[in-house]
């Protein structure tokens, strides 16, 4: 069986279907985040959702690279150049990272700044560091640059594919949209 | 063509993100902005409190009668004790100011419930707020206080403050109407926003509380004994004995306004006694762990939500921008030393 060697078209479904939720999850954090350094009204609403996101999102974050490590990825469009994707990897690991220390520094910020990790109703987190007023002060400056630099990252990854999608239109984007596509050989073996 | 769509999209979703940050609306009031006016008019004091820079810390506990159950679902209120923290201050961005009579007094709560949610409150010795909205706090702070440039009140200024906000002109009537106690011990304490208490079957009552001294109000002096005479006179009664007050809720009823703290709620409103606050031991800030707690209003346990008050969620913007700025900086020592309570 020759399909079996073969490299799937696209990503596991389950790693397409997180890909696109948490998309949507972080794009939601990063302008929420941004909002309350700017909002006096709404700074409370939004911090009560910040919160309980950012948990999702570290939790989502590890099914995503479970399932990135135990399923088999797509090849890179044969044309793509070896530099072009080394720096995919970089930044693919660079947005892995970024998804985990998000949320983790966000959570270790609240515990060294001696507060409570209020979920939702009586739902709360226990603090994973001491309460340490300098150490609060470096992680609430490492949040903001973190977020600032998954927001340059993200918006890198956007234009990459609307690159690839509008300009080459080699199918890079094929690899990870949610629904199944076929590829030729696929076709070919109906 | 193409390419020209692909920056376009990308500056567009930059641009929207900086937007939200408030990048193209340098003059709406954000929280930072709202503690640059504390620094501007008191000088940026390193560590401290950009307001009620002066104080002193405090623990205790609270023993609860069981009578805030009926309307909050919050552990605290079930019969027994938590133990809190605390914090006695004098209003205002300088640490080193002397203590006055005519100062407003600040005592905030946190009380730490044993299935470790939390409930925080900062209070005051006046029973109604001066201002309905952060932006109007900003304009009183700016009219009522000195220039920092001549040492003046900006003449007319505050005439015109309260021209424009008559709701500020009308609670500076009922301050006048609740002179202040002679110390820290002997006074009230008010939250003044209303909050939403919410019980057992979900069902959501107005509220607003604030402390009752158990020591004897005595009438204001007309004078300073000292630079620190206020706080010298809270330690030397908490050598002495211990403090303690009664926590009263107020309950409002349909029509109360909950989104304007100048309003006092009628006098005949039901009020529930919730038991005991008890402060036993103080503690100079230059030692305790409580002067890097944020006594945000709005750190509230399952059973205490916020009301529709726009101060809230403001307060808890800008009470979190002074402690991430102090939070950094080198800690000075306080005017009210470890010697100084020990004394």
């Amino acid at each position: 069986m020759s399909t079996f060697t073969k490299s799937p078209a696209q990503f596991a479904l389950l790693s397409r279907i997180l890909h696109w939720l948490m998309a949507a999850c972080l794009l939601a954090m990063l302008f929420i985040g941004v909002s309350m350094v700017a909002s006096l009204g709404d700074y409370h609403t939004l911090l009560s959702i910040h919160r309980p996101l950012g948990i999702l999102i570290l939790l989502l974050a590890v099914i995503r690279l479970a399932t990135r490590l135990l399923t088999r990825i797509p090849e890179f469009p044969p044309a793509m150049p070896r530099q072009e994707r080394f720096v995919v990897k970089a930044s693919e690991r660079l947005l892995y990272t970024l998804f985990f220390a998000l949320p983790l520094v966000g959570w270790a910020m609240l515990s060294a700044g001696h507060y409570p990790i209020v979920m939702f109703g009586a739902v709360h987190l226990p603090p994973i560091l001491p309460a340490r007023p300098e150490l609060y002060a470096t992680l609430r400056e490492t949040h903001t640059i973190l977020a600032y630099l998954l927001f340059l990252a993200f918006l890198a990854h956007l234009s990459a594919i609307l690159f690839h999608t509008l300009i080459l239109r080699d199918g890079l984007l094929e690899r990870m949209v949610p629904w199944s596509v076929r590829t030729v050989e696929d076709k070919s073996e109906v | 063509m193409r390419l020209t769509a692909i920056a376009g999209a990308v500056v567009v979703t930059g641009g929207l993100f900086l937007y939200a940050g408030g990048w193209f609306t340098p003059h709406e009031l954000t929280p930072a902005a709202m503690i640059n006016t504390f620094e501007y008019l008191n000088g940026t004091h390193p560590g401290f409190r950009r307001n009620h820079a002066k104080g002193v810390c405090v623990t205790g506990y609270f023993e609860s009668n069981g009578q805030g159950q009926v309307i909050s679902k919050a552990q605290v209120f079930r019969p027994g004790r938590v133990p809190i923290v605390g914090r006695f201050a004098l209003a205002g961005g300088k640490p080193y100011a002397a203590d006055t009579p005519a100062t407003i007094r600040s005592l905030a709560i946190l009380f730490k419930q044993a299935d470790g949610q939390e409930w925080r409150t900062a209070m005051v010795n006046i029973p109604v707020f001066v201002v309905k909205t952060p932006q109007a706090f900003n304009e009183f702070q700016l009219a009522s206080s000195p220039d920092p440039a001549t040492g003046k009140n900006i003449p007319g200024a505050m005439p015109a403050f309260l021209a424009k906000h008559p709701e500020t002109a009308a609670a500076l009537q009922v301050i006048g109407q609740h002179p202040f106690s002679s110390g820290f011990g002997d006074s009230p304490y008010y939250a003044l926003n209303a909050f939403r208490f919410i019980d057992a079957q979900d069902k959501s009552t107005p509220v607003r509380w604030y402390v009752t001294p158990d020591q004897t109000f005595t009438a204001n002096s007309t004078a300073a004994t000292g630079k620190n005479y206020l706080f010298d006179g809270l330690i030397a009664q908490l050598h002495a004995k211990p403090l303690s007050w009664h926590l009263i809720l107020t309950i409002g009823q349909p029509g109360d306004p909950t989104a304007d703290a100048t309003q006092a709620w009628p006098p005949d409103r039901k009020q529930i006694d919730a038991g005991t606050l008890t402060i036993n031991t103080i503690e100079s800030e230059d030692t305790s762990p409580t002067r890097d707690i944020n006594f945000d209003p709005l750190v509230l346990p399952d059973g205490i939500a916020p009301s529709d008050d726009p101060l809230l969620s403001a307060r808890s913007a800008a009470y979190s921008q002074s402690f991430t700025r102090r939070e950094g900086e080198h800690k000075m020592p306080s005017a009210i030393s470890t010697a100084e309570v020990e004394k």
